[in-house]
């Protein structure tokens, strides 16, 4: 049986800061919470594609996985999580600046 | 120590124009990720978890108080006021932006410094003992053939893409401070009939394989050190294998072939290469040699340590645990433990990297080392002044007493920054640090070393490690796997797995267990732990960490 499809956003690193950022539908966030929530496969796939495209701007495009919370995506595993925050020993990252593109 | 010549100079700034190039190209869309990642890695930068990562090469671990001061600059201009020292006696930045780093490179280059082939296939930055020029123990400074390896490895045309990255590690002491037995070549300075030269060698390594170096050659003349070097990597290019990342060290070449036909094929190419070295490497390294001479050491009464020492306990705590015996009379070599409890292993602040840099320019002939324990060095500080050397590392917090202790603990970043990390480990190195600084039991227990790595590729030396911890991501949760008995030393051995793995909630609790048993088990306090570990094995470590299996048993 195939693996049913859970929901993601696509996720990449920024070509000159090198930080985390998301795609929303009509762009890139550095926030997870904006990001575009995507449920069907085939149209994950479609914007992967896309994202992938935009090698001037973006480093690294992959699907990751997202828990679906009232609406707003949260990361499904610790990785993200840390991705979307920042480092645990200092507050840099993320957690310092939440700003869009 | 060594200072680059008109050539190394023209050489590092043209790579860094080069690379200056290559950044704008890839800005400007003419060079895709695919075509800039492999020129970014072999200038030292990385894309990881939460920015770049530029990592600047200390070459044999050697530093000095201009080069440290410049470190300091480059971390507050550029990145956020800090660097991390690696277990490969590299310095990180771990944020700076992509436009940012050509500029960083120009200014290391102002210092003598660089990046180059501190990532990629290629032979990476050479490391030798901590305490080289210093160590009383020592047969000859390990340095100027780890910078002599550094020029012939440098840009070497034909070993810039390997199967994969090659590490090579010198000591010049029968004890072991450079782990040589875990790099892809471990050179021993050796002396034989009054000859210099070396015992070679090949295939030691950690990671997902680990294994310990065999010896390739009891002895080779030091003149004839280059052509076997020469040989040996141009063996493992044409033989390493390229199908497979995982199998592609030249551990796993020599683990295939047998240490014994990789020899005879080294000895093959070593003949028909040798009369290509025609002795301008052994003029170069006479020349290299004198950049290595000895500071000119002062004598200076002793009355003001002694004093210091009787009266005061903090000073004389730190100076048994972090300051040991220089060869040359009245001298010792301090440690700087960057390891303060609750902080994050091998960090730096630039404000402390200033203070470490302003103590080696007034009290140290100049000189800091950075040590694969992720620790700075002062090799050489008479004993007079480490009271005034004591006191105002204390003012920068790096005063604190912890060399070769339970919290002296080497750290990879881990998932906090790394992208190949499946586990964090700096949190798991502050809990076990703070927690024992609380317990006060850390002097009690004595020398351990424990070892942390976020992933299998085992930066922290966590194999070697007298307890190793590895951490893992198991079903989405980070789990963390111990090993005992691992050691770096000439003795090296790879530490055995205890069982299965433990939670980041509950591997604290596992440490104290393990130390528990030994603190009851062995035989007096001068039995160190790695002594109780090889005198009883595995069982009552592994009857603390599991006792539900034994209550099952029972």
């Amino acid at each position: 049986m195939p693996k049913t499809f859970t929901p993601k956003v696509i996720t990449a690193n920024h070509l000159l800061q090198g930080d985390v950022i998301y795609q929303t539908e009509t762009g890139w966030t550095r926030t997870l919470s904006q990001a575009e929530v995507l449920t069907d496969e085939a149209h994950a796939d479609l914007r992967l594609i896309e994202a992938s495209q935009q090698t001037s701007e973006v480093v690294g495009v992959y699907l990751a996985d997202v828990d679906v919370l009232n609406g707003t995506p949260k990361p499904a595993h610790f990785r993200e999580d840390f991705r979307a925050r920042g480092p645990s020993n200092y507050a840099h990252g993320k957690q310092e600046e939440l700003t869009n593109v | 120590m060594y200072s680059y010549t008109d050539f190394d100079t023209a050489f590092v700034a043209e790579r860094n124009a080069q690379f200056r190039a290559q950044v704008e190209r890839r800005i400007d869309g003419s060079l895709t990720e695919d075509e800039f990642k492999p020129l970014r890695l072999m200038n030292g930068l990385y894309l990881q978890l939460h920015a770049y990562m530029l990592r600047v090469a200390i070459p044999y671990g050697t530093i000095n108080s201009r080069q440290m001061h410049q470190l300091a600059y480059i971390a507050d201009r550029w990145d956020k006021g800090y660097g991390h020292f690696t277990t490969r006696q590299n310095i990180q930045f771990n944020w700076p932006n992509l436009r940012d780093v050509p500029d960083m490179l120009d200014a290391l280059a102002e210092v003598q410094m660089h990046a180059i082939q501190t990532s990629g296939n290629t032979i990476r930055n050479v490391t030798a003992d901590h305490f080289a020029g210093a160590a009383a123990d020592e047969i000859a400074d390990p340095r100027p053939v780890a910078e002599l390896i550094r020029q012939w490895s440098t840009d070497h045309p034909e070993f810039q893409f390997l199967p994969r990255k090659f590490k090579v590690a010198v000591t010049g002491s029968p004890n072991d401070r450079a782990v040589t037995r875990a790099h892809d070549i471990g050179l021993r300075m050796i002396e034989r009939d009054g000859r210099a030269g070396f015992e070679v060698i090949v295939g030691g390594g950690l990671g997902r394989t680990p294994m310990i170096g065999k010896v390739l050659k009891d002895f080779l003349p030091q003149e004839d050190l280059l052509p076997y070097l020469e040989a040996i990597v141009s063996v493992y290019n044409l033989l390493g294998r390229r199908d497979n990342k995982y199998k592609a060290r030249i551990k796993i070449t020599v683990h295939e072939h047998g240490i014994n036909d990789i020899r005879a094929r080294v000895e093959e190419r070593f003949t028909l290469i040798r009369a290509q070295f025609t002795g301008v490497d052994q003029q170069m390294l006479t020349a290299i040699e004198a950049d290595f001479a000895a500071p000119d050491f002062k004598e200076k009464s002793l009355a003001g340590f002694e004093a210091a020492y009787t009266n005061d306990p903090v000073f004389r705590s730190w100076v048994d645990t972090n300051v040991i015996d220089h060869r040359a009379h009245g001298y010792a070599i301090a440690s700087i433990s960057l390891k303060a409890h609750g902080k994050t292993p091998g960090d730096a602040s630039s404000e402390q990297m200033r203070i470490m840099a302003d103590i080696a320019q007034d009290y140290a002939h100049d000189e800091l080392r950075i040590s694969h324990e992720q620790n700075v060095i002062l090799p050489h500080v008479h004993k007079a002044d480490l009271p005034k050397v004591h006191a105002a590392l204390a003012k920068a917090g790096l005063a604190t007493a912890n060399i070769g202790l339970i919290s002296d603990i080497i750290a990879c970043p881990g998932m906090d920054y790394c992208a190949l990390a499946t586990a964090r480990s700096i949190p798991i190195a502050q809990e076990i640090a703070t927690r024992f600084d609380a317990l006060k039991l850390e002097h009690d227990i004595g020398p351990l070393k424990i070892k942390i790595s976020g992933c299998i590729n085992a930066c922290g030396h966590h194999h070697v490690g007298h307890i190793g911890i590895l951490g893992l991501d198991r079903a989405g949760v980070e789990s963390y796997q111990i090993t005992l008995g691992g050691d770096g030393t000439e003795d090296a051995a790879i530490g055995e797995r205890a069982g299965p793995g433990f939670s980041a909630e509950d591997i604290l609790p596992a440490i104290e267990r393990i130390v528990d048993t030994y603190l009851k088990v062995r035989t007096e306090p001068s039995e160190t732990f790695l002594q109780t570990y090889q005198r009883l094995g595995l069982a009552p470590f592994k009857a603390a960490l599991y006792p539900e299996v034994q209550a099952d048993a029972a």
